[in-house]
This record gives C-alpha cells, structure tokens and sequence, in this order.
C-alpha cells in the first residue's frame, strides 16, 4: 500500500514537470501523427497483405505508428531522460535520500508508459477519425494487453540500455542508432511484403517487429480469432526479461566521463 | 539515539587503480560541531567525503558514522544524514517549494518547508521554477534539499565554490545558523577563510593524508608563523636576527613562530645601533600561512 502510494507520489511530480515545458510536451503529442501523415500520403495507393487478405495502406499505417508512438514514449524517452538526470547528478542525489530505488525509477517508467498510453489513444482516434481505420472492438482486449506488454517490454529495453550510455552527450547517438535502423525493418515504417525472407528472419531476433505485428493483428479487419498472438508477445516478454537483469546488474548512478 | 561520536574513521584508504587518493586516514567528528575538511583540488577531500556519505566504496579501513557503516547503504543511516553534493541538480521544471516538497516526503520526520525556506533564505522564490533560479539560489536549494529530513548530521560538498563574495558571505550565515539547530556539519572546501570563519575544528587533507587538524586556533599556534616586515636605510640586519631580503632595497622580513622574542631581538638592535625601521609591520599568523605551508609541498598528485 505504501508502495503503490510513493510509486504514484513520483508519478505525479514526473507529471507536473512533463507538463511545464509546453513544447516538449507538444511535440512529443504531434511527432507520431507527423509521420502517420506523411506516409499516409507518400503510399497512399498502395494495399497491403494480411493474413486474410489485402487490407487499405492506412490499416498498416495505425498500428505501425502506435507501436512509434510506444517505442518512443517508452525506450528513447526512457533512456534519454535516465542518461540525463544521471549526467545532471539527480539520480546520485535521490540515492543520498532514503528513497528507495525502485520507486525513483518505477515513477520515470510508469509516467512515460502513461504519455505512452496517451500517444496510442491519440493516434488510434486520428486513424479512426481521418484514415478510415476501424478501432478494434472484438480484439480490444488483445490490443490492450499488446499495448501494455510492449510499453513493458521497452521500457525495460530503455533501462538496460542506460547502462550503455556513458554519458549525455552520448545518448541521443546510442539511443537512436539502437532503435532507428529497426524501425525500418519491422513492419513500422515500411511494409516489409516484399523483403527478402533473411531480412526479415534477422529483424524477428529483436523485439520491434513482433511489437508491430500483434499490433497489425488487432487492427487487421479480416482477423477471425480474439487477435491474441501469443509468440509475439512471448518474444517481447523474454527481451523485458533479460533488459531487467541488465538494468539491474549493470545500473549506474553517476555519468562516466 | 546513538550515543558515540558522529563520524569516526580509521586508517581509512581508496585508489583509483594505481592512484591512491586516500592514504590512511584518520577521523573524529564530534555532535553538534561543524567540522571542516580543507585542502587543495586533488586532496582526496570529495573521496573521503563520498565514503562517508555512502556514494563510494572504501578501500581498506573502518568508518562509522551516527554509529552506522555508510558502505551498508542502510535506508536508516540515509534518514538520518543529508548530502549537498558538489554538482547535483534537481528537477528544472519544478517549483521551489515543490522540490523542498518531494523531498521531505522521502523522511520519516522532515523539517517544516517554511522552516526550511527561512533557513536558506528562499521565501521569497517560493514559486519560482528550479531553472529561473540564479546560480547562488540554486545553491541555497541544494542546501534545502539537504535539510528536508531534518539530518542529524549534513555534509556540504565545497558550498561556496564559485561564488561572489557577497553571494559567499550569506552562504556562511546560513551554515552558520545550523549549528543553533544543534546539526553535526561536516564541509569540505579549498578557501581557507571559509574553514576558518566556519569551522570549531579542522583537518587539512593534503595528497590523500591528514597533515594537521584541531581547532583553527590550535592550529594557527602549532603551526603558523609570524611575518614581520620592516625597510631600513644604510645597514644591514646582524645574522642572529634571521631576517631575509624581501623584495626591493633595504626591506626585510623575518618569519618566526616566536615573534615576542623575534621583536624584542629587532627592536633592540635598531635602539642600540640607531637605525630607524620604517614601514614596521607585524602579520598575525593565519590559518592561511598554514595551509599554504603545508600544502604547498611538492607531492601534490592526488585524485579529487
């Protein structure tokens, strides 16, 4: 009970402080619905095959994008805000305190899976809104546990790649160049249909791709079943797993320099 | 209550591979005392102090502090101390009061937040963002910070470093209104005016070792010398008097632990030969001549 009272305690000072810096905050919200533009149009005549059939380019495009919109809520904010509070002295700070760990790093993760959750309500209403997109009804339940897992599973993947960051100026390098080139290759920014099968079987070893596609399978309109692939979500829950033991084994509290 | 001193430390050590920044050291920390560590850059005064607090691992030797191992890094011994680190920001989009707010939720017993503003002297920035603070509020803040939980025992990681004079003299009146709360302090710093203005005892850390402590005034008396100066014209002061040529024409100086005597010697012998001594001025030993004395040998490699 104290727990979950000092948890949300964080939460809400993280809050207030994510909500001062307007334009941050405000690009944070635009960003994802930039790129579901603007690949709305680039392809806009192109269909895609799911299972089930050919679907309308923009029924890729929704999920593809929310599973950005995670992915960049949850790992890269995650790790930058991490690298810099550590550069900034704050978390060496808050270790002088008898705050327990798990609760300065719990309310960093809990407050960026909530601008997370925010960013997914924000582009499934624009896709709904604008492109046309049904938002899933008899797979919601599977959606929202696919939301959850993945703002887990990258989270944890934004802890554990803190230990890789030496420093600040470092992050946004290291950050980006882990998790940009994935995009690319696993079904978010670009349909891979046509790719060949070993690019796609090395892109399956990490977890963007499976986030994207039990995603893609909830909002698939030709989906028979309840939408739950649970491989995919397997997959993610084994990188959460392993990014854990890594943040905690190899956590840092100061900046190397 | 634990009853001992506040900090002891024995034969305490730390290298940073092959450097040792801390080479045997040994400590006493008296309640209710503010105590000072002073030495230059790359003493090993910010290493020591990390041990105390907690931050770093000792190498070799035994530390106790309110009775506590800090290397334990026990959430009992962290509600009882508070740290103002050399370099550790807060939350730049969080009010004042805010952070003094956050962080007396992390103790058991916190300081009263208005108490806590009195104090630092920021009532009146109380709504003011972190980041619209100046450099020296800033400051002021940390120290808030460090008080939030009400610590029996605070360690200010060099206060003062890069402040203005006047920004520096406020931040001594505020550290010195801790000791009537009946706070243990223990500051490191590299101004020996600051040790000297603040501290009931202190040690001077040179190279990684302890060179001398005590009381400032102990210590000036163990250690210090007496400068007098003095120019004559037309002759030259007899060998016995020690005095050495001190810069232009016919001025002297002479250092001396013993400067009863040392006068007496001088001003006799200008009686007796009728020599006027002109500009006669006699320095008062400082904790200054000291530190420079005894920092000022050549060894000086160590790590901060």
């Amino acid at each position: 009970m104290r727990a979950a009272a000092l948890l949300l305690r964080q939460v809400r000072y993280e809050n207030r402080s994510f909500w001062r810096n307007p334009p941050a905050a405000f690009f944070t919200i635009v960003f994802p619905l930039m790129f579901l533009v603007i690949f709305n149009l680039v392809f806009s005549d192109r269909t895609v095959e799911m299972s089930g059939g050919e679907v309308a380019i923009a029924t890729f495009y929704v999920p593809g994008i929310i599973a950005l919109s995670v992915i960049g809520a949850c790992y890269t904010n995650v790790a930058m805000g991490i690298s810099f509070s550590r550069d900034q002295g704050l978390l060496k700070r808050v270790r002088g305190t008898p705050l327990p760990t798990w609760a300065l790093l719990g309310g960093k993760v809990v407050h960026a899976v909530v601008i997370g959750i925010l960013l997914v309500a924000v582009v499934s209403a624009a896709g709904t809104a604008f492109y046309d997109v049904s938002f899933p009804t008899r797979t919601l339940p599977a959606f929202a546990v696919t939301v959850v897992v993945g703002s887990a599973a990258f989270s944890s993947l934004g802890l554990a790649v803190t230990s890789a960051v030496p420093n600040a100026d470092a992050a946004p390098a290291i950050v980006n160049a882990s998790i940009l080139p994935l995009l690319f290759i696993s079904d978010v920014f670009i349909p891979l249909d046509d790719a060949p099968a070993w690019l796609t079987t090395f892109s399956d070893l990490f977890p963007v791709r499976h986030f994207s596609l039990a995603l893609q399978a909830s909002f698939n309109p030709l989906e028979q079943g309840t939408g739950f692939e649970a491989g995919h979500l397997a997959v993610m829950a084994v990188w959460m797993a392993a990014s854990i033991l890594i943040a905690i084994r190899f956590f840092r509290w100061e900046a190397r320099r | 209550m634990h009853a001992g001193p506040a900090i002891a430390v024995r034969g305490l050590r730390k290298s940073y591979g092959d450097v040792e920044a801390v080479r045997g050291i040994d400590l006493r920390v008296e309640r209710g005392e503010i105590f000072a560590i002073l030495g230059p850059n790359g003493a090993g005064k910010t290493t020591t102090v990390e041990i105390l607090e907690g931050h770093l691992e000792r190498g070799d030797g035994e530390v106790s502090v309110l009775g506590f191992d800090p290397g334990r890094h026990e959430r009992s011994l962290r509600e009882r101390i508070g740290i103002v680190l050399q370099s550790a920001s807060v939350d730049p989009y969080l009010s004042v009061e805010e952070t003094v707010d956050l962080f007396r939720g992390y103790y058991p017993r916190p300081l009263p937040r208005e108490a806590i503003l009195e104090l630092v002297g920021l009532s009146g920035q109380r709504r003011t963002l972190v980041r619209r603070l100046s450099g020296g509020q800033q400051r002021r803040l940390d120290v808030a910070v460090g008080l939030a939980g009400d610590p029996e025992l605070l360690f200010l990681d060099e206060p003062t470093t890069g402040f203005d004079p006047s920004a520096r003299r406020d931040a001594w009146e505020m550290i010195r209104g801790l000791r009537s709360l009946g706070k243990t302090v223990v500051l490191t710093t590299h101004y020996m005016e600051e040790a000297e203005y603040l501290a009931d005892r202190v040690a001077i850390l040179v190279s990684g070792r302890i060179v001398a402590e005590g009381s400032v005034e102990e210590l000036v008396r163990r250690g210090a010398r007496t400068t007098i100066r003095f120019r004559v014209e037309g002759a030259q002061p007899p060998a016995h008097l020690e005095a050495e040529p001190a810069g232009e024409e016919g001025a002297y100086r002479i250092t001396t632990l013993d400067a009863t005597g040392a006068l007496h010697r001088l001003t006799g012998w200008a009686l007796e030969a009728g020599v006027e001594l002109r500009g006669l001025a006699v320095a008062a030993p400082s904790l200054e001549d000291l530190f420079l004395a005894l920092a000022g040998s050549p060894e000086r490699d160590g790590v901060a």
